[in-house]
């Protein structure tokens, strides 16, 4: 692993034994796992390049348990990063080779449906695609949809602020969480906001999600649902130009149309996903759109009409629109199997995740065709169009000595890019480890400190989650200086951290 | 009053009311001014720094610096035939002010957000992005100028309903939408209000896709209670799913159309909630919309005088009764009660906010100082 973590601490893994006994005090013995081959499932998350063995791993089953895990290691200053389905794609649940490895699973239950005021409870462990499947019968569903629906977690969802394909439309993770408690690493454990919809003081929620596991543990969601809407169909849209499908986006949104999703794919990615599930995808155009439009049916009907009129103008190839739910499935079909078709192309492959302004999508194409070329290493590109959230998909072999390195310096090297042109570094997968140190690509060391003196305000020890999202971690001490020239500070009654 | 015109100045201002120890109230239009306890403080204005950075309508994404005029930057957005989705709500008018004095900076500031709130999101919702200046003097950027991003933590949220607590804004980027063409409002008659909020639920959890739902009670009008319900869309939309609005409904009540001028009337009453008593301290309270019947119930016979909106997730509340009545309603509603208007002596020893529980104003007090360690900020109005 070319990743430097924080340095492991010899006295904590020198009381290995200690700690195991006194979880075990906490938990039943068998939800602490210490053998080492029953702890290599959970060595690494989504991001495969990067594995270690936790120093343990425990699986609480209730709220109480985990602020009793938290608590004796916070009294022992002992590490811990918590986990829900590991399907993380920045390493955001890579353990620490000297922390606990506080794996959330076992909390899954739905614990509140409430159609009256449109919102599902839930605990952690409940995967995301549960809760819509939970509210089905009513007609109701969980709007954001990341990918990995079917395994990733709502906690996991509330530290990554997940998104998907509609978030365009529907928003990511936390504009659909109105609540949760939390456990912080000294065992206090908080609800911050509830059933309504504005919280009373600070928008402390709004940061708890997305925080990629640094601030608290959650341990309970409140989340909104939404009425199915009454009709979806989806429109394929091939162009002979990459700044062609470009234009159609722009002028989908410049007619007031915002699709429920609008994702564009290019000439290595139809190919791919069409030689796998052979869906019917035109294979001979440099960009394909695919443009899903929901709501009531008299609504579909006029925006198909739209979309379609504004993508021949832009001179689309080829325009087909689903006549049933089986075709709009179909569709996305090819779409969805995007990473594993283009993971044939080669042994293996390494997704990006940076947003870009979207007018600045045919240069920024252009320019990872030349670094593609640099580097020796082809890109297939999946793209939100919608929101200019790109997924460069990097083709590498890892059994050839440098490969994985080079694919992760190419990849570092789109990322810049995407800084460069006014963008960001990940748009919906987070941080992590992977992103870590590219932070101030970004970022000045300013704005990283602002950042930190919010973890600091919740977990001052910096032992939940250490060595992500921050390139470096500064002692809250040293943070919390502020100098003040030719003068005494003032209110020194104040408490300063 | 400080009166900075750009970020160089501010940080400046700032540093230099560290070194002397002064307290600063951040203000941008005054449209809040008489809200909270009557404190003295330094001004530090922000309405010098104003104007337009970046708006490009196709990224929907506008850049503006906080001083801004709300007004301004409404009529911006709505010459490309845009919005805020959020509404952003101008407190002036509830202050005898006139509409349109509020900046950008200040409805960003309280989180204030009107009544497509409900189907929309928030103020929260729509800020991609700050550059702003901490308490530390130290000029620094969170979020971005786009609309989908997770790079670091997103501080941005916390500027929304911070009112001035952690840091000076200087620069502000809000994610923009298409204003529907078309806006329908239908209302039914002289429901009760656990029928309107009954009604509101249904048409909430239908696929009639409603952008804000209301209820004003008879006591406010000059006829029967009206339960409002606003469609928004393109033409052939908006009529589909007034006939699905009417079609739930069936069973409570018939929905009737509302003709133009009495609706923007009413949903103009809803911002500036001229039918409450003007004399009588003003509440807003943020409960579950299932929990307003209650709230109803027990203030109502108090003398309260009240208006629903969020499907009845917000009630506005002109009550001159005891304020631990409001807050014990709001909070066993699962919700809470901000304080809005009231005279300054009752304003003196009534907090704006609704008191959190210790462990959670501790957590919030930690995150202040993060931004904000000397104070410099905390005027002792909240």
């Amino acid at each position: 692993m070319s990743l430097r973590m924080p340095e492991p601490d010899g006295a904590t893994l020198a009381k290995r034994a200690d700690i195991i006994a006194a979880l075990r005090a906490i938990v039943p013995g068998e939800s602490v796992i210490d053998d080492a081959d029953a702890l290599r499932p959970y060595e690494s998350d989504g991001l495969t390049a990067y594995r270690q063995p936790p120093l343990l791993v425990v699986l609480p089953e209730t709220a109480q348990q985990v602020s009793a895990i938290l608590a004796w290691c916070h009294a022992n200053k002992v590490k811990v990063v918590p986990r829900g389905s590991g399907t993380s794609l920045s390493g955001g649940a890579l353990p620490l080779e000297d922390g606990v490895l506080l794996g959330l699973s076992r909390l899954n239950r739905i614990i509140d449906i409430d159609y009256d005021d449109r919102l599902v409870v839930v605990q952690p462990g409940v995967t995301n695609l549960a809760i819509s499947q939970a509210v089905e019968e009513r007609g109701f569903y969980y709007a954001p949809d990341p990918s990995s629906q079917i395994a990733c977690s709502i906690g996991g969802n509330v530290a990554e602020n997940s998104g998907g394909v509609h978030c365009l439309k529907y928003g990511l993770t936390t504009n659909n969480v109105i609540g949760c408690e939390i456990v912080l690493m000294d065992g206090e454990v908080l609800r911050i906001g509830g059933r309504h919809l504005d919280p009373a003081g600070l928008d402390l929620l709004g940061t708890i999600v997305g925080s990629e596991g640094l601030l608290g543990v959650v341990t309970e969601v409140t989340v909104r649902i939404l009425p199915r809407p009454q009709a979806a169909r989806a429109l394929l849209i091939g162009f002979p130009t990459v700044e062609g499908a470009g234009q159609c986006v722009a002028d989908v949104i410049a007619a007031g149309i915002i699709p429920a999703g609008m994702e564009m794919m290019d000439r290595k990615a139809i190919h791919a996903a069409e030689a796998y599930v052979r869906v019917g995808y035109p294979l001979d155009v440099e960009a394909l759109l695919i443009v899903e439009l929901d709501g009531a049916m008299a609504e579909c009907d006029h925006l198909t009409e739209e979309v379609e009129r504004i993508a021949a103008a832009n001179g689309a190839l080829s325009i087909r629109c689903s006549r049933d739910e089986a075709e709009r499935v179909a569709f996305w079909a090819g779409r969805k199997a995007a990473f594993p078709a283009v993971g044939r192309l080669a042994p293996d492959y390494y997704c990006m995740d940076g947003t870009i302004p979207r007018r600045r999508l045919p240069e920024v194409l252009k320019r990872m065709e030349q670094l593609s070329d640099r580097y020796g290493l082809g890109v297939a590109n999946v793209f939100h169009a919608g929101d200019g959230n790109l997924h460069p998909l990097i083709l590498y072999d890892a059994n050839v000595p440098g490969e994985l390195e080079r694919a992760e310096e190419f990849g570092n090297d789109i990322l810049r890019l995407c800084v460069e042109v006014g963008g960001v570094l990940t748009g919906e997968h987070g941080v992590g480890v992977e992103k870590r140190d590219l932070m101030p690509e970004m970022f000045s060391e300013t704005d990283l400190a602002h950042q930190q003196r919010l973890k600091c305000a919740f977990d001052p020890e910096l032992l939940l989650n250490p060595g992500k999202v921050f390139p470096q971690l500064h002692r809250c001490a040293e943070l919390g200086r502020m100098h003040v020239h030719r003068g005494q500070l003032p209110h020194p009654e104040l408490p300063r951290f | 009053m400080i009166r900075p015109t750009d970020e160089a100045e501010l940080t400046e201002a700032i540093l230099d009311a560290a070194q002397r120890g002064a307290r600063l109230a951040i203000t941008g239009g005054g449209s809040k001014a008489d809200m909270g306890r009557p404190v003295e403080a330094e001004t530090l204005s922000l309405a010098g720094l104003a104007g337009i950075v970046d708006y490009d309508p196709a990224e929907l994404v506008l850049t503006v610096r906080p001083g801004t005029p709300l007004a301004e930057v409404e009529a911006l957005v709505a010459s490309q035939g845009q919005m805020l989705a959020f509404e952003p709500f101008d407190h002036g008018p509830l202050f005898g002010r006139a509409a349109g004095s509020a900046t950008i900076g200040g409805v960003i500031a309280a989180g204030a957000a009107g009544s497509r709130r409900l189907s929309a999101g928030g103020a929260r919702d729509h800020l991609l992005g700050i550059h702003a200046v901490s308490g530390r003097g130290q000029a620094f950027v969170a979020g971005a100028k786009v609309v989908k991003n997770v790079t670091g933590y997103d501080l941005p949220k916390l500027a929304t309903g911070s009112w001035g607590r952690l840091f000076a804004l200087s620069e502000l980027t809000l994610k923009v939408l298409p204003r529907p063409p078309m806006a329908v409002t239908s209302a039914i008659a002289g429901l009760t209000t656990e029928q309107a909020v009954r009604a509101m639920a249904i048409a909430m959890g239908s696929q009639a896709e409603i952008a804000a739902a209301a209820h004003i009670p008879a006591s406010l009008r000059d006829g029967p209670a009206l339960t409002l319900f606003r469609i928004e869309g393109f033409a052939p939309s908006v009529k589909a799913r007034g006939e699905m609005l009417r079609t739930v409904l069936a069973a409570i009540a018939p929905v009737e159309p509302v003709d133009m001028p009495l609706a923007e009337s009413i949903w103009r009453a809803l911002r500036t909630l001229d039918p409450l008593p003007a004399d009588r301290p003003l509440w807003r309270i943020n409960i579950p919309p299932s929990g307003a019947p209650g709230v109803v119930a027990a203030l109502e016979p108090h003398g309260a005088a009240w208006l629903a909106d969020w499907a009845g997730g917000l009630l506005w509340i002109g009550f001159a009764g005891d304020p631990v009545l409001v807050r014990d309603a709001a909070a066993r509603a699962g919700g809470h009660a901000m304080l809005v208007r009231a005279p300054a002596e009752m304003r003196a020893h009534i907090p704006a906010f609704h008191p959190q529980p210790a462990a959670l104003a501790a957590l919030e007090e930690r995150v202040r100082r993060a931004f904000d360690p000397l104070g410099l900020f905390e005027t002792g109005r909240f």
